[in-house]
């Protein structure tokens, strides 16, 4: 790893094309240590979010390059890319995005099921005990419209743990959510990140979150304005 | 495991849109099932014509003429200049296969071959004040017996019977109705040599055919050729094959052998055969245009789903799931739409067919009532089944490569 970042951006650019071109991010270099809960925030259009989707590998930058422990992804194709997603980023987002055909449990377990590495034994009990660790062990059967809006943020967090990953991406994870069920996901993060010893970045426009993370790095217009302590 | 996920995910989003998914389904199951159902119809017409063709008729016949003229000397001469004849006059000769006794035992010795002469003219009836024009055949019973179903079709007395009166004569049931004619009565025959000869009915055949059993009667060889005036002369010599698909091969080695025009029964039914293969190219082509328009009814549910699933494929995507796997998850759709309404067509196809089976038909050009001819046979369901599987396959392929192209953040952002 590149000087023991787990992830890093370095001179990233990205313009969105159209008849006006609209540059979201404008060479940001950004890097995190594992077991590191860092905060990205900024006013709206300031690409946070962008920022975000450059470092969780779902979009490409135009110009500077990720690195995912230590490799250089710019040259990988698709589907080398969705590989290191499914292994090594969790994502979790202002909307649960959890299918509402499947159980809480197999919600979770879907990612295992892509990743295949353990048998469906296996993968029911991890998924079990991460729910129960998220404070879910009473609704591994439920089905997601049978959850409150917290819970299924929760079940949003236990699904991006579902591989173990060694980075954990969050775009404004607490958007949705009342300051109690807001304040106990950004609690679960610090947990993540310093007794889990994962990368946890998140993205949020609430200073009083930002405040629980280990440092904050603040964007505007697409650069980082300052690297603030939290 | 992830082909399970993908069939599991595949499984929740058509249960998500059931009412659409079952009129897909009803859809290609009507078309597979009337695609079935036609095939069956179509085959088994064509079956039956083909089997009373052979039935009816011998399966090669050696005509005494020839497919090209024959050469003349000069041709032979200066066969690569440039010859034209003009004001040629044909030479009269007398008709008939020479040597034909000699042929037919060569012919005897192929195997499986059975072979019969016969002199075929034409022969105006008389009986009670009515003429009918009719084809005579002239021949050998016990030959006959090996190369035709005649002696099957008797109706009336039998084909021996021919040995049984002096001038005995065997009549088309049809033509018999239409001269009134009866076994026993005797009737006036006349042919275009001027020869008259008094005939007795001995026997009738119904062979199903209108145009045979309306027109045509045989009688003892040697008898026609007394009539016709043409002593020993044979016009036609007849062929039977244990194996009627061996029926061109052996015709054009025997014309080959003996110059003489000889017909296997495909290129005497050439036109009606050709016939069929166009009215299989048509009922495939429509039963094809409506397995399209089922696809058009997959297209639109499977499309809706992955407008609606948005979401879901982004979520898919951004957790790691290449684009193939999404685009597999609706070509399945797709195909399981696709794979339902084939089974449930087979179902309906096979129902179908029983109740075609049902339905007596008799038109005025039918000698007796007749059940619709059908024919089963499991290649009818698969063809139906692959146009329907393609058309799927289509159908789903195209919102699937379109989902699977989808840009995972332009959905999130769009979420948000």
């Amino acid at each position: 790893m590149t000087d023991g970042f787990v992830i890093e951006a370095r001179e990233v650019r990205r313009t969105l094309a159209g008849a006006v071109p609209v540059p979201l991010v404008r060479g940001i270099s950004f890097a995190a240590r594992a077991g590191e809960f860092v905060a990205i925030t900024g006013p709206s259009g300031s690409g946070k979010s962008s920022l975000l989707y450059l470092l969780g590998l779902l979009d490409r930058p135009d110009e500077g390059s990720v690195l995912i422990e230590g490799k250089d992804t710019g040259g990988l194709d698709d589907d080398a890319l969705a590989e290191i997603r499914l292994e090594r980023l969790g994502f979790v987002f202002q909307f649960h995005f959890l299918l509402p055909e499947f159980t809480v449990a197999e919600n979770v377990m879907i990612p295992m099921r892509r990743l295949a590495r353990l048998t469906e034994r296996a993968m029911a009990a991890r998924a079990t005990e991460i729910l129960t660790g998220l404070g879910l062990g009473a609704h591994l059967s439920k089905r997601p419209d049978q959850l409150s809006g917290g819970e299924r943020q929760r079940v949003a967090v236990a699904r991006a743990l579902a591989n173990d990953p060694a980075v954990l991406l969050a775009d404004e994870p607490t958007g949705n959510l009342d300051s109690k069920n807001a304040h106990a996901v950004f609690e679960i993060f610090g947990k993540l990140a310093h007794e889990g010893g994962r990368t946890v970045i998140a993205v949020t426009h609430d200073l009083d979150f930002a405040a629980m993370c280990d440092r904050r790095v603040q964007l505007i217009d697409g650069r980082v304005a300052a690297p603030a302590a939290a | 495991m992830v082909g399970r996920l993908i069939a599991r995910l595949a499984a929740a989003h058509l249960k998500g849109r059931r009412r659409a998914t079952l009129v897909s389904v009803a859809s290609v199951a009507t078309g597979v099932g009337f695609s079935i159902a036609m095939a069956a119809l179509m085959e088994g017409s064509e079956r039956d014509f083909v089997s009373r063709i052979i039935d009816t008729s011998p399966h090669i016949v050696m005509k005494d003429e020839y497919r090209t003229p024959p050469r003349q000397p000069v041709e032979s001469l200066f066969g690569h200049g440039a010859v034209a004849l003009e004001g040629m006059k044909p030479k009269e000769e007398l008709r008939g296969i020479r040597n034909a006794n000699g042929r037919i035992a060569e012919l005897d010795a192929i195997p499986g071959l059975a072979v019969a002469p016969t002199l075929r003219g034409q022969v105006l009836l008389r009986y009670g004040g009515k003429d009918m024009a009719a084809s005579l055949s002239g021949i050998d019973p016990v030959r006959e017996r090996r190369v035709s179903n005649l002696e099957k079709d008797m109706v009336a007395g039998r084909v021996e019977s021919l040995y049984g009166a002096a001038n005995a004569i065997i009549l088309g049931a049809g033509l018999a109705d239409k001269l009134s004619a009866r076994p026993g009565d005797v009737l006036s025959v006349s042919a275009p040599s001027g020869t008259l000869m008094k005939m007795t009915v001995v026997g009738l055949f119904r062979t199903g055919v209108v145009a045979i059993d309306d027109a045509q009667g045989y009688a003892l060889l040697k008898k026609v050729q007394v009539l016709e005036n043409r002593a020993n002369v044979v016009n036609e010599i007849r062929m039977r094959l244990a194996d009627v698909t061996r029926a061109s091969a052996i015709a054009h080695r025997i014309e080959a052998r003996f110059g003489y025009r000889t017909e296997s029964w495909e290129e005497a039914n050439e036109g009606i055969l050709e016939v069929f293969v166009i009215r299989n190219l048509i009922m495939y082509a429509v039963v094809g245009a409506i397995l399209v328009v089922a696809g058009f009814g997959i297209f639109n549910v499977v499309s809706t789903i992955t407008y609606e699933k948005a979401r879901d494929i982004a979520i898919l995507k951004s957790l790691g799931f290449p684009a193939r796997d999404v685009r597999r998850v609706f070509l399945l759709e797709g195909l399981a739409l696709g794979a339902l309404g084939s089974l449930l067509g087979w179902i309906f196809g096979f129902g179908l067919c029983q109740a075609l089976g049902t339905i007596v038909i008799k038109t005025p050009f039918m000698a007796e009532a007749a059940q619709l001819p059908l024919y089963y046979a499991p290649k009818h369901y698969a063809i139906a089944s692959a146009f329907a599987l393609g058309s799927a396959a289509l159908a789903g392929y195209l919102p699937a490569r379109k989902a699977a192209r989808l840009n995972p953040v332009d959905i999130i952002r769009g979420a948000a």
